[in-house]
């Protein structure tokens, strides 16, 4: 593998919180790079870290109370380490991110055109005329009609959608060579949500960027994504090709979410239940297979007693054993493959 | 046949403005919905956000004034008094929220809030009171000593239990869920809507089911109507609606669902530009000039479209 090829290099990295003195991993120990002209997913219910970790690239923590540790590399720095004044200069120029929630995210006594303007005046040099021009620019980019119009409006007089494209104009307003866009459309209709991710697609295939979209929602991940990250309680579990992923799923997690999804097309009368709940960090088992407490019905040999990610297929990662040994509980026993 | 029917359910909203903030005008959220429920059947109510889905199953409990319309129950016509303390409609009719933490009085404990239904409407003394709690609790499967503590100690999945406890301990006929599952977990989720068809069946409720996710719809609902700008675009049974959906706003909601086979892909891309586009050409077949959705008009015995009457395109 060309390592020139990526964008984005993250190795080994933890990010901690800390609670009563004692701090927990959220993120732990995850390693994963970001490809050029690629959408990268990360998938995972609430809590399992997956937010995290797109904020602890651009470094949003309160540096108080987390605690990061290992590498991010980008351009050739460690990001991880880099100082607030340095991380300016990459967020919103280099990174662009885009928030779940268009209208808490963007600044209601403040022109839509004034917001957009307000990055291009800090990373670069363009003069007034050129930047207004670029506004105009960006705005029709993003497929909002009539931008002139809108570019002096207010958040509130522009409807959910609207604001949502507002906020990827802001984003990619530099050129970022990276989009990390947090549950882009969580907020949307299906319909809108359909638009934006077009919208999500087609600029990106315009501006070659990498795009590390953060999602709970698997069918998103179907229609976007080029290659999928699966999270559990803050570590990978499960890594591959989208197309790999969904025809060929094999860690007992990403399995179980499939299964549990109610689908449009098929009629079956129960869903398939994960057994207990996420543990919460306070209370994550630190050692052995995260997922084990879920799946008491696979026998406990099944698991590693430190588990890794193994390389089944070439890139699909899978961590743990246990998903040789799997099977949903009442079908009969066995190995699957 | 059916328990409960609703004829031409309006509910509009005034806009205030203008000098002495007098009424300028009217938003009609929901203008001229008719349904009816049949015992131990599920409804689902499906539209985006703004449709007046919600509104509807508010103005049915009675949360919301109706402008005009009337709700008959078991023969009797309870337009006028749905809120009032010992109407047994009260008591049949029950809601589920959508987000159950805001739902749940932080400060009373779970056997409390279970109760107040209990207490409202059946004249239970101090020990049978108790008794039906811990059956209630049994039934929506949460352990007995739950009872003593308070909804912040709970996860999002059991909160949702817990309201759903609280919205059958009057043996209701029919609930209100409204969009009960939008705020949970895909793994919780499941859990939850195995667990309403279970009580469904064991109990013979009947649910209108109001959501905007066509995929939990499909899975939960007999029955769905579609709703656009106040008013049903069409309605039908499940095979109706999924297999052959005939207004332009259903195909258009249907192609706009996510799929998880991501070979089919660049195709359903296609599909949805076609949609789109065949959206905004037939606008006029769907929706008359000042873009009110046109009447049903029924096309079998169980599936009705809202369309310009053929007769008056040939004249």
């Amino acid at each position: 593998m060309n390592i020139t090829q990526n964008l984005l290099t993250i190795k080994d990295l933890h990010t901690s919180f800390r609670i009563k003195d004692t701090y927990f991993d959220a993120v732990d120990g995850v390693s994963i790079h970001l490809k050029k002209n690629e959408i990268l997913a990360i998938v995972g219910e609430s809590g399992c870290g997956k937010s995290t970790l797109a904020t602890s690239i651009i470094g949003l923590h309160d540096a108080n109370v987390t605690r990061i540790t290992g590498e991010i590399e980008f351009k050739g720095n460690n990001l991880a380490e880099l100082s607030e004044d340095r991380l300016n200069d990459v967020r919103g120029n280099d990174i662009g991110m885009i928030f779940q929630d268009p209208l808490s995210a963007l600044n209601p006594l403040m022109r839509i055109g004034d917001q957009i303007e307000e990055s291009l005046i800090y990373h670069t040099k363009l003069s007034k005329k050129e930047r207004s021009f670029r506004v105009q620019e960006l705005l029709t980019q993003v497929g909002i009609p009539n931008p002139k119009r809108v570019a002096h409006q207010f958040p509130h007089q522009l409807s959910g959608g609207m604001r949502q494209r507002v906020i990827i104009a802001i984003a990619i307003s530099c050129k970022p060579s990276i989009i990390i866009a947090d549950e882009p459309t969580t907020a949307l209709d299906v319909t809108i949500q359909a638009q934006i991710l077009d919208l999500l697609k087609d600029l990106q295939a315009e501006t070659q960027s990498g795009i590390i979209l953060i999602t709970h929602d698997l069918g998103v991940v179907a229609e976007v994504a080029d290659r999928v990250a699966v999270m559990y309680a803050g570590q990978i579990i499960e890594e591959a090709g989208v197309d790999e992923l969904f025809s060929n799923p094999r860690h007992p997690y990403t399995r179980s979410l499939l299964n549990s999804i109610p689908q449009t097309h098929s009629d079956s009368e129960k869903l398939e239940v994960i057994q207990g709940v996420v543990p919460s960090l306070v209370n994550l088992p630190r050692t052995g297979c995260r997922f084990a407490s879920r799946i008491p019905w696979i026998q406990e040999d099944a698991h590693e007693n430190e588990p890794q990610l193994h390389e089944i297929a070439p890139g699909h990662f899978v961590r743990c054993t246990c998903w040789n040994h799997f099977y949903f509980e009442g079908e009969e026993g066995g190995s699957l493959t | 046949m059916s328990f409960m029917e609703i004829k031409d359910l309006q509910v509009h909203y005034p806009v205030r403005g203008g000098f002495f903030n007098t009424i300028v005008d009217h938003v009609h959220a929901v203008d001229g919905i008719s349904m009816e429920f049949e015992k131990g059947k599920t409804y689902g109510l499906v539209g985006e956000s703004g449709c007046g889905k919600s509104t509807t199953g508010k103005a049915i409990i009675g949360l919301e004034k109706i402008t005009s319309g009337s709700i008959v129950y078991e023969g009797v016509d309870v337009t006028n008094q749905r809120r009032q303390r010992n109407s047994s409609y009260n008591r049949d009719i029950q809601m589920i929220f959508q987000d159950a933490h805001s739902s749940l009085n932080p400060r009373k404990r779970v056997k409390d809030i279970i109760a107040e239904p209990i207490r409202n409407f059946l004249k239970l003394s101090d020990l049978e009171e108790k008794k039906r709690i811990n059956e209630l609790l049994a039934i929506v499967g949460m352990p007995e000593d739950s009872k003593l503590k308070y909804p912040h100690e709970f996860s999002g999945g059991q909160k949702q239990r817990i309201g759903i406890a609280r919205a059958i301990a009057s043996n209701p006929k029919l609930i209100i869920a409204d969009e009960p599952v939008s705020a949970l977990d895909l793994s919780v989720q499941a859990q939850v809507l195995n667990f309403l068809k279970e009580i469904q069946q064991e109990l013979g409720l009947s649910y209108l089911f109001i959501s905007h996710d066509l995929g939990v719809v499909k899975h939960m609902c007999d029955e769905i109507a579609i709703m656009n700008k106040g008013r049903f675009v069409e309605s039908g049974t499940k095979r109706d609606i999924y297999q052959s959906p005939q207004h332009i706003y259903t195909k258009r909601l249907l192609s706009a669902i996510p799929n998880i086979e991501p070979s089919t892909r660049e195709a359903r891309k296609v599909e949805r530009i076609n949609v789109e586009q065949n959206y905004q050409v037939e606008n006029h077949k769907y929706y008359d000039t000042n873009g009110r959705v046109y009447d049903l008009l029924p096309i079998s015995d169980t599936h009705a479209v809202a369309k310009k009457e053929e007769r008056e395109v040939v004249i």
